[in-house]
C-alpha cells in the first residue's frame, strides 16, 4: 500500500476509514483506545447472513481490515509502504454475531520485513468473550524488490 | 440430482441473494449438484482494500466462500438443518485478474453426525487455475442425534 494518507490518518486518535472501498462499504472507523488500534462496525441491515445475525464473511472481512491496519500502523514513519497482502487468513467462529455494533483488534505476533503474522479477535460488548478470532499471514512487497509470484 | 438437490437448486439458489450481505455484495447463484454448489461474485470496485495495487480485501472473497460452502453442506446433510460455520481458512494461491468476476464451487467431502468437513476453490474463469482454496467446518445442533464424540 503506498497510500501516505492512510498512514497519516492512523496517527490519528479516530475517523472513518473511506480510503479504503471495502471498509467503506462495511461503514467502518477506527479510534485509538489505550494506544490500541480498534476498528468500529457499526450495525447495518445490509451485514445480515442468517436471520438475526452477522454475516461470518463480514466479520472475517473486519478482522482482515483490524489486521491489516495495524500492519500498517507498524511500519516505519516516513519510509514508503509495501503493498500488504494476506496469503493465509483462518477464522474461528466463537458465537453469533449479534445485530448490534462489533470491535476488532490486531496484534502482530511477528513482525518481519517480508512477513508479518497476525492474531485478531471481534467482540461486542465484553471483549474478554469474542464472537469471532483470526490468524492472519501478510506477505509484504517493497517497492524496491520484484513483486512475489 | 436427489430430489433435495434439485429442491435447493429451485429454492434456496435464488434465496442466496436474497440475504442481505450477499445481497450488498451481488452475490449469485449459479448451480449446484449432489454435495457441491457454484455461486458467482461479479467485480464490484467497492471489493478492494487497496486501490493502488489493485489489491481485494478478504471480506468480499470469505462472504462468497463461506456462503457456498455452508450451502454445500446444506445439501450434503440433505435437510434445512441450522448450522453455523465452527472454521474457514482460506489460501490466497494468487491475485484476481483485475475486475474479474470470482466464481467459487465448494463441496462437503465428509458427513458426521454433529459436523460438515468442507472445501472449495475460487476462480477467475479457469477452475484448474484457482486464486483461493478453502477448507472448513461447519457445525450442526445434533440434539436429535446420540452417541459417538462426533
Amino acid at each position: 500500500m503506498t497510500n501516505p494518507a492512510l498512514a497519516t490518518l492512523l496517527r490519528e486518535e479516530s475517523g472513518p476509514l473511506d480510503l479504503l472501498p471495502y471498509a467503506a462499504m462495511l461503514g467502518l472507523s477506527f479510534e485509538r483506545v489505550a494506544g490500541e488500534l480498534h476498528l468500529v462496525m457499526p450495525f447495518a441491515e445490509t451485514l445480515i447472513g442468517s436471520p438475526g445475525r452477522l454475516h461470518g464473511g463480514a466479520i472475517s472481512g473486519l478482522l482482515e481490515l483490524a489486521g491489516l491496519l495495524t500492519v500498517i500502523a507498524a511500519q516505519p514513519e516516513g519510509e514508503a509502504l509495501p503493498r500488504i497482502r494476506p496469503v493465509t487468513v483462518t477464522v474461528d467462529f466463537m458465537r453469533e454475531g449479534a445485530p448490534q455494533e462489533t470491535r476488532a483488534a490486531a496484534s502482530i505476533t511477528k513482525l518481519g520485513r517480508r512477513v508479518v503474522n497476525v492474531h485478531a479477535s471481534a467482540w461486542q460488548g465484553d471483549r474478554a468473550r469474542p464472537i469471532t478470532a483470526a490468524h492472519i499471514n501478510f506477505v509484504l512487497d517493497w517497492p524496491d524488490q520484484p513483486p512475489a509470484p | 440430482m436427489t430430489s433435495f438437490a434439485e429442491q435447493v437448486a429451485q429454492f434456496m439458489g435464488p434465496f442466496v441473494g436474497r440475504v442481505p450481505h450477499n445481497k450488498q455484495l451481488g452475490l449469485r447463484f449459479v448451480e449446484a449438484g449432489d454435495r457441491w454448489v457454484e455461486l458467482q461474485l461479479p467485480f464490484s470496485p467497492q471489493f478492494l482494500v487497496d486501490p493502488d495495487h489493485g489489491v481485494w480485501a478478504s471480506g468480499p472473497i470469505i462472504t462468497l466462500m463461506d456462503t457456498c460452502v455452508g450451502m454445500a453442506s446444506m445439501l450434503s446433510r440433505g435437510a434445512f438443518e441450522p448450522h453455523a460455520t465452527l472454521d474457514l481458512r482460506t489460501d490466497y494461491v494468487r491475485s484476481p485478474k483485475p475486475q474479474a468476476t470470482v466464481t467459487a464451487r465448494g463441496e462437503c467431502y465428509r458427513m458426521t453426525r454433529q459436523i460438515a468437513f468442507v472445501r472449495g476453490l475460487a476462480h477467475d474463469g479457469d477452475p484448474a487455475d484457482p486464486i483461493a482454496h478453502v477448507a472448513g467446518t461447519f457445525m450442526f445442533a445434533a440434539s436429535k442425534l446420540a452417541g459417538g464424540w462426533q
